[in-house]
């Protein structure tokens, strides 16, 4: 009954989507203005629905309710509850649901929560955000209906692929999926500003709390994804440049630029045209993104898999929103009026620099992304881009990138004098400057990038705070604080980042137990290898005792498992975290000659990478409160350069 | 001065954006044209010479009773073939669990002579979640990564 | 201020490249099925220890016995193995000698799933490290082999069987005799 209640809910809800497409158009047309109040009310009702249905969905995973065709190809009875409710998006299906509830709840809220845009831009937002919907309520009903039924029940489930089975992953995808559909929020402001030609300071306020959230869920997924890979692949990397890696940090890159813009926007009024152009594009990167894992169209070591008919759907509903979208943008922008003006020295100067880089980093990445693609399909000749290309012409760029972040904040709105922006990040520079000469002194042979990077990180690191500078704490506001977070994370990850490519230490041996290795600073003894069971699976596991001078011993236990339902091996890293870095230990295969290969890596202070992340997203978080709470709870604006 | 500035100003940004975005892309081509690893066969590399030094991926069966294990415990190698041609590889490091004699192999890596291909990463071309293209993402939808399909060899 | 305006579609333009490129990707078979080599060559030797008791396990020897064979390779963890059952049934019953090898099975798991499914099979042999599957050049299951009476592989059927698809199949053992 559950299933059939909550595939009742997903039509109704779907209905209503058509429904605000409709009543949100004729609102528009003159004469329509009747209507206008019809719409919100339908949005709420549509998100309760979607809502309902996913709740549904829920309970048929709790239950593991065996009549059903997905909860027996993703659940098992015998599996722990947490694991059951994330099983619900833990598909194909169920994770597409979740999509459209999260779109549906966005809608709901902004159909209560906005009151100060014009009423007909957000009936037109409202109405773009029911195009959407409707889109994926079709995909869901007529491509992947979740809630369809087994003839013949089985005993028992397929159980969850056991690297699902991790509490990290049970949240990733959700993560992810917040910021996909804020972006889409954010999309469908665009269109309705396009669509009543109303783009300002109000639009872009309006925007703003949805960019910046989507921007801190894409960050925290990005950051909990490269965690993921890092400690569950067992390869010591943290980013693969894997077209599924690429696909989450492609809208994370356009949400950033776009972020930093709509800031320009709403508080000068300015990069009008520009900001709407971002706001599209943000979107269309989240739907490729969607379109590149789910048609599985690249190959990937996230073997997702394929459906071509699915991926002939989404690719359809990218041509119908991102088309349409770029096709409104062309023919309505030249009518928005230009926005105000500013001087190239100037803190708009300094987002408009850090906008272009960005744009051309994601240039980048999505060339590289597709351009296996794209020689298939003219050549047939199959290739592969990895590290190289990316650490070659993407690293250059953010570091770039990083470099401007140290000026933009110290420089003011409008027009800003070379002399006294000089001045101001005189600081900053001299400490980047000593942090070059002390790694040229005290590190030699250290090669130029990570150079490069543990220098600006340093730099950057002194810059971000410099905001700050003589500035009275108690009354400086909560967004400004969230910004030098957020550009201290930046700082913080790149530091890891530099030291785990310059510092690293591995060994890879064959051993037998008692030997001792060394990697780094650790004498690493094998004092033994045991076969021991888990509830699900066998393995073998290696008993490693770390020592260093002057330090505790630590003791780690690598294995290599064997999951009985569905058969799998995989192999269980251990990791030991410590304040200035971590280890890193495998356990390989045996020799047949009672040796064991051991992969140790002895990584200085590469946590700061995760740490610097979430830095970043707390700051976002920060930034987001204050500007709720701003705009809630509306005081006098502050005066100096730095308010914004 | 704001009213001839207004149009220059809107068209100068437009131009920095397409600038920066095409730049971006040609940039991109350029470096693609030197690291985009391309994929080989033993027969591609004896049709079309060694591509000494580049970075490709050399895709075919492991030749039967090829592989050999080195003292040290960590390095093998073992003889790649299309059926036609055949190509000595050197891997160190941990293999996949799927990796075998007689069985589909993507070696990552590159020639370091003519007569040795050096690869850094090995993946097994078997896949437990594989699905056939019907039946393909409407029962096996999970997003599983076959971690022992692949490993990466020392840097 | 025209040139402003061409400018304006080019974001346009170039998100239609970017569709064409795809849509071409999408329609362009995937090769994500590797046919195996050994289409057309006889069998490689091999001896499958049986996987259920009173049931034969499964030998090379066994598929040279001059009747065509339909080789079945199945699991009992994998959802298509379940959907197919019924077309192998059929098969069976219109008198088809399909012999299976379980892949990575325990064999309790795979009598539950044969009393569940159905038991189309004359032989059953256990292959719990996949060897004779990969030696097979079978990447996935299910996958089917038609064999003829001389133990050479005449065609490979990746994926599970649909019922569409059974009359050429049909066709297939018969003129493998």
């Amino acid at each position: 009954m559950i299933a059939e209640f909550g595939l009742a809910a997903l039509w109704l809800a779907a209905a209503l989507s058509a429904l605000q497409l409709a009543l949100g158009w004729m609102a528009l047309r003159p004469g329509g203005e009747a209507l206008m109040p019809s719409v919100r009310p339908i949005a709420l009702a549509q998100a309760l629905l979607t809502a309902l249905a996913f709740g549904a969905l829920i309970l048929c995973f709790a239950r593991t309710d065996l009549s059903v065709a997905l909860v027996v190809e993703n659940s098992a009875s015998a599996k722990p509850m947490m694991y059951k409710i994330a099983g619900t998006w833990g598909n194909h299906e169920g994770s597409m649901l979740l999509w459209v509830t999260i779109l549906g709840l966005a809608g709901g809220a902004v159909a209560i929560l906005e009151r100060r845009l014009p009423e007909r831009t957000l009936i037109a937002t409202l109405a773009a955000q029911a195009a959407i919907a409707l889109g994926f309520f079709a995909f869901l009903l007529f491509a992947s209906n979740p809630f369809a039924r087994l003839a013949l029940p089985p005993l028992d489930g397929n159980g969850l692929n056991p690297l699902l089975q991790d509490p990290g992953l049970a949240f990733h995808p959700p993560t992810l999926y917040i910021g996909y559909v804020g972006l889409s929020v954010a999309f469908s402001f665009a269109v309705g500003a396009l669509v009543t030609r109303d783009v300002g300071p109000a639009f872009a306020r309006a925007m703003r709390p949805w960019v910046l959230g989507a921007w801190i869920f894409l960050t925290l997924g990005i950051t909990a994804g490269s965690y993921w890979a890092y400690y569950e692949l067992g390869w010591g990397g943290w980013w693969f440049w894997d077209p599924v890696e690429n696909a989450s940090l492609m809208p994370w890159l356009a949400a950033t630029a776009l972020l930093h813009s709509v800031t320009v926007l709403a508080t000068r009024d300015g990069l009008r045209a520009w900001t709407v152009m971002l706001a599209v594009v943000a979107f269309s990167m989240s739907m490729i993104g969607t379109f590149l894992v789910r048609s599985g169209i690249l190959t990937s070591v996230h073997a997702f898999a394929i459906d071509p008919k699915r991926g002939t759907f989404i690719l359809g509903l990218l041509v119908v929103y991102i088309g349409g979208a770029l096709a409104l943008f062309a023919l309505r922008v030249s009518t928005v009026k230009e926005g105000s003006q500013f001087d190239p020295v100037s803190r708009e100067g300094a987002l408009v620099a850090n906008n272009l880089l960005l744009s051309a980093v994601l240039g980048i990445v999505f060339t590289g992304t597709l351009y296996p693609l794209f020689v298939e399909a003219t050549t047939g000749e199959k290739l592969s881009v990895g590290h190289p290309y990316f650490d070659k012409t993407a690293g250059p760029l953010a570091l770039l990138l990083v470099a401007i972040m140290v000026a933009g904040p110290l420089m003011r709105w409008r027009r800003d004098e070379i002399a006294a922006v000089v001045q101001r990040i005189a600081l900053p520079v001299l400490v980047t400057a000593i942090a070059l000469l002390a790694l040229i002194l005290f590190v030699p042979g250290i090669r130029v990038l990570p150079l490069l990077g543990l220098m600006l990180a340093i730099g950057v690191g002194a810059g971000s705070v410099a905001p700050l500078w003589k500035r009275n704490l108690r009354r400086t506001p909560l967004f400004t604080y969230g910004m030098v977070i957020s550009h201290l994370g930046i700082a913080v990850a790149l530091a890891g980042m530099a030291c785990e490519s310059a510092f690293t230490k591995e060994t890879l041996v064959a051993a037998a137990p008692g030997a001792v290795e060394i990697v780094g600073p650790y004498q690493v003894k094998f004092a033994a290898i045991d076969p021991i069971a888990g509830p699900n699976w066998t393995a073998i596991e290696a008993t490693l005792v770390a020592t260093r001078p002057g330090r505790a011993a630590i003791t780690l236990h690598p294995q290599a498992r064997m999951f009985a339902q569905p058969p799998t091996e995989t192999s269980e890293t251990a990791i030991a975290t410590l304040w200035d870095g971590q280890l890193y230990t495998v356990l390989g295969k045996d020799d047949e000659s009672g040796r064991w290969q051991l992969r140790l890596w002895w990584k200085p202070f590469v946590t700061l990478i995760w740490a610097g992340g979430a830095l970043v997203a707390i700051g976002g978080a920060l930034a987001l409160l204050g500007r709720l709470r701003r705009e809630l709870f509306p005081r006098g604006r502050p005066t100096g350069f730095l308010a914004t | 001065m704001a009213g001839v500035k207004a149009k220059h100003q809107r068209l100068t940004l437009t131009l920095l954006a397409i600038v920066a975005v095409v730049g971006a892309t040609l940039l991109a081509m350029s470096a693609l044209k030197d690291q985009a690893a391309y994929f080989y066969t033993p027969g591609d590399v004896v049709k079309d010479g060694v591509p000494m030094g580049k970075a490709i991926r050399l895709g075919g069966m492991v030749v039967d009773h090829s592989i050999v294990h080195a003292p040290d415990g960590v390095t093998i190698d073992f003889k790649v073939t299309d059926g036609s041609d055949t190509v000595p590889v050197q891997f160190k490091g941990i293999v996949p669990d799927l990796f075998r004699e007689k069985s589909g192999v993507v070696a990552e890596g590159r020639f370091v002579s003519s007569t040795l291909f050096l690869a850094d990463t090995i993946l097994a071309k078997h896949d437990e979640n594989y699905m056939p293209p019907q039946m393909a993402g409407k029962m096996h939808e999970s997003a599983s990564l076959d971690t022992s399909a692949k490993t990466k060899a020392l840097q | 201020m025209k040139t402003v305006r061409i400018i304006l579609w080019l974001p346009l333009i170039a998100f239609v490249v970017f569709v064409g490129f795809v849509a071409a990707g999408l329609i362009k078979p995937d090769d994500m099925t590797h046919p195996s080599k050994l289409v057309g060559q006889p069998l490689p030797e091999f001896s499958l220890p049986a996987s259920q008791q009173g049931k034969p396990g499964l030998a090379t020897a066994d598929l040279r016995d001059g009747k065509p064979h339909l080789v079945n390779i199945f699991a009992s963890w994998c959802v298509p193995c379940a959907a197919e059952a019924p077309q192998l049934d059929q098969l069976a019953q219109a008198g088809v000698d399909v012999v299976g090898i379980a892949v990575r099975d325990r064999p309790d798991d795979t009598a539950d799933f044969l009393q569940r499914y159905g038991d189309p099979y004359k032989r059953l042999g256990a292959d719990d490290r996949s060897q004779v599957q990969l030696a097979l050049g079978s990447s996935g299951v299910p996958e089917s082999f038609i064999v003829d009476g001389k133990g050479i592989i005449r065609q490979q059927h990746i994926g599970d069987i649909r019922p569409e698809e059974l009359p050429a199949i049909l066709s297939t053992v018969q003129e493998a005799k």
